[in-house]
């Protein structure tokens, strides 16, 4: 049984997590703001100074990108766990699966240090109901399912980014889409999916 | 003239039909597309499964951890509340998790003509 658990000794953690103790929330008539911490964690830069709004509907948005990821992680979890998967696609699985673990624990620190609760992770058997994983019986079966999540993935972060109020959130909604976009072209590669003849074609 | 605009009229007849109706094969492209990620017709994921959304009163879905804003909600899912809440969720129900805005028209009209067909 291939297990993708190895891949957390190369996971980042986010250096905020570190730094709790320099974490200030402030609530205001119902609006958080928005830490600078929270903004480096999921920009990936501590040198980002500015300390933007965010409102409770940017922390119910970040929510669902994190059940997203929570998806993504379980969803490779599933595909490695079959046995279907055939070096080197498992490897690239592997490391898919750690950005989106990179991705989840940027999510949780961000979320926490805006005053929010992040989201839980459900069960294995609650992933692999929702995403039939019964019916994969072949490689380019998890492949498949793999891809589609993946840029659905892009193309939901892609269709968020005007309803973010900061504006910093929105470019990291941004870089997540990017993220889901090179997992799904790799995917697609692989599966000897043609590329969209059109420009434009996500997040449209 | 007159009997030529009468024939170009009902020439576009249909066509303009089915756009008020909506495509439900484009709608699906669309759900494919830019819902799937969060949702599908018969699971509940990180969104609520969709098949027999229409007509089904919103936030009621068991299994399903709605925000307070959708279970507090008292309206019925049909293609007047669809179209508001896929243009701007957060302006329809304030406090709501999804804030995915559907923003062309005809997308909407296509996506809703599809939800439609998941009895």
């Amino acid at each position: 049984m291939s297990k993708l658990e190895t891949a957390d000794t190369t996971i980042i953690r986010p250096t905020s997590e570190l730094d709790l103790g320099r974490r200030q929330m402030f609530r205001v008539a119902g609006m958080t703001t928005l830490s600078a911490a929270a903004i480096a964690v999921l920009g990936g830069c501590r040198s980002m100074a500015a300390t933007p709004m965010a409102s409770e509907g940017d922390v119910n948005t970040l929510n669902v990108a994190l059940g997203l990821e929570h998806e993504a992680i379980n969803a490779y979890q599933l595909g490695a766990e079959s046995g279907l998967l055939q070096k080197p696609v498992l490897d690239v699985a592997v490391q898919f699966q750690s950005h989106h673990k990179q991705h989840r624990d940027a999510l949780v620190a961000a979320i926490k240090s805006m005053g929010g609760a992040p989201v839980a992770e459900k069960s294995m058997d609650d992933y692999a109901k929702e995403l039939n994983a019964g019916a994969l019986k072949s490689q380019a079966d998890v492949l498949t399912l793999a891809a589609k999540l993946e840029k659905g993935a892009a193309n939901a972060y892609l269709g968020v980014i005007p309803s973010f109020e900061s504006k910093d959130l929105a470019q990291v909604a941004g870089r997540l889409a990017a993220d889901e976009t090179m997992h799904w072209t790799v995917l697609a590669s692989a599966l000897k999916q043609a590329l969209p003849e059109k420009a434009l074609t996500f997040g449209a | 003239m007159k009997r030529v605009l009468i024939v170009v009229a009902l020439l576009a007849f249909p066509t303009a039909q089915a756009r008020a109706e909506g495509d439900p094969a484009r709608g699906q492209e669309i759900y494919e597309s830019r819902c799937i990620a969060c949702h599908s017709p018969d699971a509940n994921r990180v969104g609520p499964m969709h098949r027999g959304v229409f007509g089904r009163k919103a936030g009621s879905l068991p299994g399903y951890a709605y925000s307070k804003a959708l279970k507090g909600a008292d309206f019925v899912w049909n293609d007047e509340t669809l179209d508001r809440w896929l243009t701007n969720p957060q302006a329809f129900v304030p406090g709501q998790k999804m804030n995915f805005k559907v923003t062309k028209a005809e997308d909407r009209t296509d996506l809703i003509a599809y939800l439609k067909t998941l009895r």
